[in-house]
C-alpha cells in the first residue's frame, strides 16, 4: 500500500507496511460501516408528515445493545491493533541486532553530517570518511546509527526505511537498520529546527558489497575531513 | 451577586427580583459600560465569540499564506507578497497556536460555556461575575501581547506552536529575541484566564441550577463544558509552571531545558503534552454537547442512554491523562514507554466511539429536520468519524514511526479540529442565533455557506492525508530541495489541497454577511422557535440582563423529553409544571 509510492528498503519497511496495512483494513471497515448506519438512517428517519419520532430512552439493556456490542467489538479490534503495533515497535526501537557497522549521524542547523567508519571499519580512527548530506550504507549489512546534535532537536528520518528517530542535543541516542535495496533516496529533518528546516535535506547512497567497497577506497586517502565535532556528548542511558 | 439565586428560585411571575439584584438598571449604563465593561455573563460570552472570530480571521489569513508558498513555491501572494523560510514558520506558528488557544478555546469553552451555562441551568448570572469580566480582560491582554509580538524586531516567533525547546528557547536559534518569549507570555496568560473561567463555570453548575435540576437534568452541552473545565484546570498547572521555565531560559539564562546546564529538553514534551493532549477533549467535549443538543431537538428524539455519554465522556476525561507521550514515541523517551502510551492511547478510542455510536443510535427512529444546524451537527459526525479512526494509525506505536511528523498526523489532526472548532462551532451559532439575536439567520444562504465549506475542507485534508502517506514531512516551505517528494502528482495534490482552502475562506465570507445582516435584519424569531426543552428557549430571545423576566424557572424533567407518547406535543419543556 505505501510500497506502492514509496519504496520499501530496509528490513523492517515491510513489516511496517504490513501493520499499516492491518490498520488500514480494521479501522477502514468500521469507518465504512459506521458511516453507512449513518446516512440510512438520515435518510429512512427524515421527517415525513404525520410520522412521530419513537420516545426510546436507550436506557434499557435491550436497546443498549445495539451500543455495547459494537463498544465491545472496538475493544476486541483495538487489542489486536495494539499486539500488532508493539510487536513491530519492538522489532525496530527495542531490539539491537549485531551490528556490521556503526555510523554517526550529527545533526546541526541546518546540515548533517555522517561520519563513516572507513576502511577498518572503526570510528574515531583516522581513516573515518565524513561527509555532508550524504550517507554511504551496503546493501544487506546491518548498520548501528549514533546521533547526536549540535543545537536544537532535529528528526533523523528515512523515508523507504520507514524509520525516524528524534536528534536531542546533549544525548546519544542510537538506533540501527538495515538496507535491502540499493539506489539513492531522501533524508529528512522531521523536527522544525528553526528557519533553515526545509533546507536540510540530504541522501542516502545504498550500494551493493562491492559498490561500496570502492566507494570507501575512493575516499580513504583522508581527502573529506570537513570539521573535527567539538562536542564528545555524554551516552543515553 | 448570584449567591442570591438560590433565594430567588421558586418566585412567581414579576417578581422582578432576579433584575434588582444586580443594584443597577439598564438605563445607567453607557455604551461602553455596557459593552466593555460589564458583568453579565451574555455581553461576556459575546466578546469571547466576537474576539474568537477576529483571531479565526488572522488564523485564517495565515494558513492562506503559507499554504500558498507550498502550492507555488515563491510566488508573491496576493496580499502578502513573498513569503520567505522566516515569515513561513512565523505563519505556521502564529496559524496553529491561534487556531487553538485563540479561536478553539475562546469560542467553544468560554464563549458558549459563559452565553449557555446560566440560561441552560436557569440561574440569572455566573455565580462570580466580576472574576468573569476579569477572565475576559486577561484573555483580551493576551491577544493583544501577542498581535504586538508580530511586529517586533525580528518577527513573530516561529518555532512551532509547540515550541519545543532548545530552538524555542535560545534567540541564536529561533532569531526571535522578542517574538518568542512575548508569544509565550500571551500563552500563560491566556491560561489564567481560562482557570478563571473554569472555576466560575463549574462553581456556578454545583450551586445556582434552578430548583428541581438533579445531575442527571443538566443538558449535556452543560456537562460536557463543566468536564472539559475541569480537565483543563487539572491539566494546565504543568504547563504554566513550564512555560514560566521556559521564559526564564529565554530571558535571564537559566537550563531547565538546556543540557549544556544540565538540563533536559525533553522534559518541556512532558509539560507540554501533558497539557496539549487533554486539551483536545478540553475542545472535543463541548463540540460533542453542542451536537447532543442539536440531533437530539431535530431529530425529535429523546438522547440515546443519556448517562452513558456522560460516563464516556467523565471516562475520556480521566483515560486523557495517561496517553501524553504518544506525541513522543520517537522523541527519544525510553522506548519501553511506547508500548504503555500505544495501550492507553488506544483504549481511549472506545469511550469516543461509544460516544459516536449513541449519536448515531439517537437518529433512529427520529423526525429528521435537515435545519442548517442539523446539517452541521450531522457533518461533526461524518467527518470526526474519519478523523476518529485515523487517530488509531498514530496511536499504534509501530506506525507511528512512519507517519510521525507527516502530514498524515496533520490531516488526522484536521479532521479532528476543524469539525471541533469550525463545524462544531457554527453548529452552535446557527443554532443559539435566534436566542442570541431574537433573530434568524438566512436558511438558503445558511446551507450554502454549509456546503461551500464542507465539500472544500474535504478536498484540503483527503490530499495530505495521501501526502502523508507519501512521506510529505511538516513544516517545510518548499518540498522542491527533495527529489523523493517531487515525484508526479505530488505537487498537484498540494495545489489541489491550496486552491480548496481558498474556495472554503471564500465561503466564510457568506457565512460573515449572513451573521451580522441577520443579527440586526433577520426574520424575527420568539422564544422558542425550534421547539425545545432546555431552559435557554423559555427566556426570551434575547434573554435581558437577569435572563428570566417572569421569575427563574422550576425543573420537573430531564433536557430531552421529546415525542413522549402521553402527550400530544413532541417536546416537552424542562420547566412545564405538566
Amino acid at each position: 500500500m505505501i510500497s506502492k509510492y514509496v519504496d520499501s528498503a530496509s528490513s523492517f519497511s515491510g513489516d511496517i507496511d504490513h501493520l499499516i496495512f492491518l490498520i488500514t483494513a480494521i479501522v477502514g471497515f468500521w469507518f465504512l460501516l459506521a458511516e453507512g448506519v449513518f446516512f440510512y438512517l438520515v435518510i429512512r428517519y427524515t421527517a415525513q408528515d404525520g410520522v412521530r419520532a419513537q420516545y426510546i430512552s436507550g436506557e434499557d439493556p435491550k436497546e443498549k445493545r445495539w451500543v455495547a456490542i459494537p463498544h465491545y467489538l472496538t475493544l476486541g479490534f483495538d487489542v489486536w491493533i495494539i499486539f500488532s503495533a508493539i510487536g513491530v515497535w519492538q522489532e525496530v526501537k527495542q531490539t539491537m541486532p549485531q551490528s556490521d557497522e556503526t555510523v554517526r549521524i550529527i545533526a546541526q542547523q541546518w546540515a548533517w553530517t555522517f561520519v563513516h567508519p572507513g576502511a577498518d571499519g572503526k570510528l574515531d580512527t583516522a581513516d573515518d570518511i565524513r561527509l555532508v548530506d550524504e550517507l554511504h550504507v551496503e546493501k544487506g549489512k546491518i548498520v548501528q546509527f549514533e546521533l547526536q546534535s549540535r543545537d536544537v532537536l532535529h528528526s533523523f528520518s528515512v523515508p523507504v526505511f520507514r524509520l525516524k528517530q528524534d536528534v536531542i542535543p546533549g544525548r546519544t541516542i542510537r538506533g540501527w537498520f538495515k538496507a535491502t535495496q540499493a539506489g539513492g533516496y531522501d533524508i529528512q529533518c522531521t523536527e522544525i529546527c528553526g528557519i533553515g528546516h526545509a533546507i536540510m535535506p540530504a541522501r542516502i547512497i545504498i550500494e551493493t558489497p562491492e559498490d561500496h567497497a570502492a566507494w570507501v577506497l575512493s575516499q580513504t586517502p583522508a581527502t573529506a575531513s570537513i570539521t573535527t565535532p567539538t562536542t564528545q556528548t555524554g551516552g543515553m542511558p | 451577586m448570584s449567591s442570591t439565586a438560590t433565594e430567588t428560585h421558586g418566585h412567581g411571575p414579576g417578581d422582578g427580583h432576579a433584575h434588582d439584584a444586580h443594584g443597577h438598571g439598564h438605563h445607567e449604563q453607557n455604551f461602553f459600560l455596557k459593552y466593555f465593561w460589564s458583568t453579565d455573563h451574555k455581553i461576556i460570552g459575546f466578546q469571547y465569540l466576537f474576539t474568537g472570530m477576529f483571531m479565526a480571521l488572522i488564523g485564517g489569513f495565515a494558513v492562506y499564506a503559507f499554504r500558498m508558498q507550498i502550492a507555488f513555491p515563491g510566488m508573491s501572494v496576493p496580499g502578502y507578497g513573498r513569503v520567505t523560510a522566516t515569515d513561513y514558520n512565523a505563519l505556521v506558528t502564529t496559524h496553529g497556536s491561534v487556531m487553538i488557544f485563540w479561536v478553539a478555546m475562546p469560542v467553544l469553552i468560554a464563549a458558549l460555556g459563559n452565553y449557555l451555562i446560566p440560561l441552560m441551568i436557569g440561574a440569572d448570572d455566573m455565580v462570580f461575575p466580576r472574576l468573569n469580566r476579569l477572565s475576559y480582560q486577561l484573555f483580551l491582554l493576551s491577544v493583544i501581547i501577542l498581535i504586538c509580538s508580530f511586529f517586533v524586531d525580528g518577527g513573530a516567533f516561529g518555532g512551532a506552536w509547540t515550541s519545543y525547546p532548545p530552538l524555542s528557547a535560545k534567540p541564536e536559534y529561533n532569531l526571535t529575541p522578542l517574538g518568542a518569549p512575548l508569544w509565550l507570555t500571551a500563552v500563560a496568560i491566556e491560561f489564567a484566564a481560562f482557570l478563571l473561567g473554569g472555576i466560575n463555570f463549574v462553581t456556578t453548575l454545583m450551586n445556582s441550577r434552578a430548583p428541581g435540576m438533579k445531575m442527571f437534568d443538566v443538558p449535556i452541552v452543560v456537562w460536557m463544558i463543566i468536564i472539559a473545565s475541569i480537565l483543563f484546570m487539572a491539566s494546565v498547572g504543568p504547563l504554566v509552571a513550564g512555560a514560566v521555565m521556559l521564559l526564564f531560559d529565554q530571558t535571564v539564562g537559566t537550563g531547565f531545558f538546556d543540557p549544556k546546564k544540565g538540563g533536559d529538553p525533553v522534559l518541556w514534551q512532558h509539560l507540554f503534552w501533558f497539557f496539549g493532549h487533554p486539551e483536545v477533549y478540553v475542545v472535543l467535549l463541548p463540540a460533542m454537547g453542542i451536537v447532543a443538543e442539536i440531533i437530539t431537538t431535530f431529530s425529535r428524539k429523546k438522547l440515546f442512554a443519556y448517562k452513558t455519554v456522560i460516563y464516556t465522556a467523565v471516562g475520556t476525561g480521566a483515560l486523557s491523562f495517561f496517553v501524553w507521550a504518544h506525541h513522543q514515541f520517537i522523541a527519544g523517551i525510553d522506548p519501553r514507554m511506547a508500548n504503555i502510551f500505544s495501550v492507553t492511547t488506544l483504549l481511549i478510542s472506545i469511550p469516543v466511539a461509544e460516544m459516536m455510536f449513541v449519536y448515531i443510535a439517537t437518529l433512529f427512529g427520529g423526525s429528521i429536520r435537515l435545519t442548517t444546524p442539523m446539517l452541521w451537527a450531522l457533518a461533526f459526525i461524518g467527518e470526526f468519524l474519519l478523523g476518529g479512526v485515523t487517530g488509531i494509525f498514530l496511536g499504534a506505536s509501530g506506525a507511528d514511526i512512519y507517519f510521525h511528523d507527516t502530514y498524515f498526523v496533520l490531516a488526522h489532526f484536521h479532521y479532528t479540529f476543524f469539525p471541533i472548532a469550525f463545524i462544531g462551532a457554527f453548529a452552535a451559532t446557527t443554532y443559539w442565533f435566534p436566542k442570541m439575536f431574537g433573530r434568524f439567520m438566512n436558511e438558503t444562504w445558511g446551507k450554502v455557506h454549509f456546503w461551500g465549506t464542507i465539500i472544500p475542507f474535504n478536498f484540503i485534508f483527503i490530499p495530505l492525508f495521501l501526502l502523508g502517506a507519501r512521506g510529505d514531512h511538516r513544516r517545510i516551505y518548499d518540498y522542491t530541495h527533495f527529489p523523493d517528494l517531487m515525484k508526479p502528482g505530488m505537487q498537484d495534490l498540494r495545489i489541489l489541497a491550496t486552491l480548496s482552502l481558498v474556495v472554503l475562506l471564500a465561503f466564510q465570507i457568506v457565512f460573515l454577511v449572513n451573521y451580522f445582516y441577520s443579527a440586526f435584519r433577520g426574520a424575527k424569531a420568539g422564544a422558542n422557535p425550534w421547539q425545545a426543552n432546555t431552559l435557554e428557549w423559555q427566556a426570551p430571545s434575547p434573554p435581558p440582563h437577569g435572563n428570566f423576566p417572569d421569575g427563574l424557572p422550576n425543573v420537573y424533567r430531564g433536557p430531552y423529553e421529546f415525542s413522549h407518547p402521553d402527550r400530544q406535543e413532541d417536546y416537552w419543556p424542562q420547566n412545564s409544571a405538566s
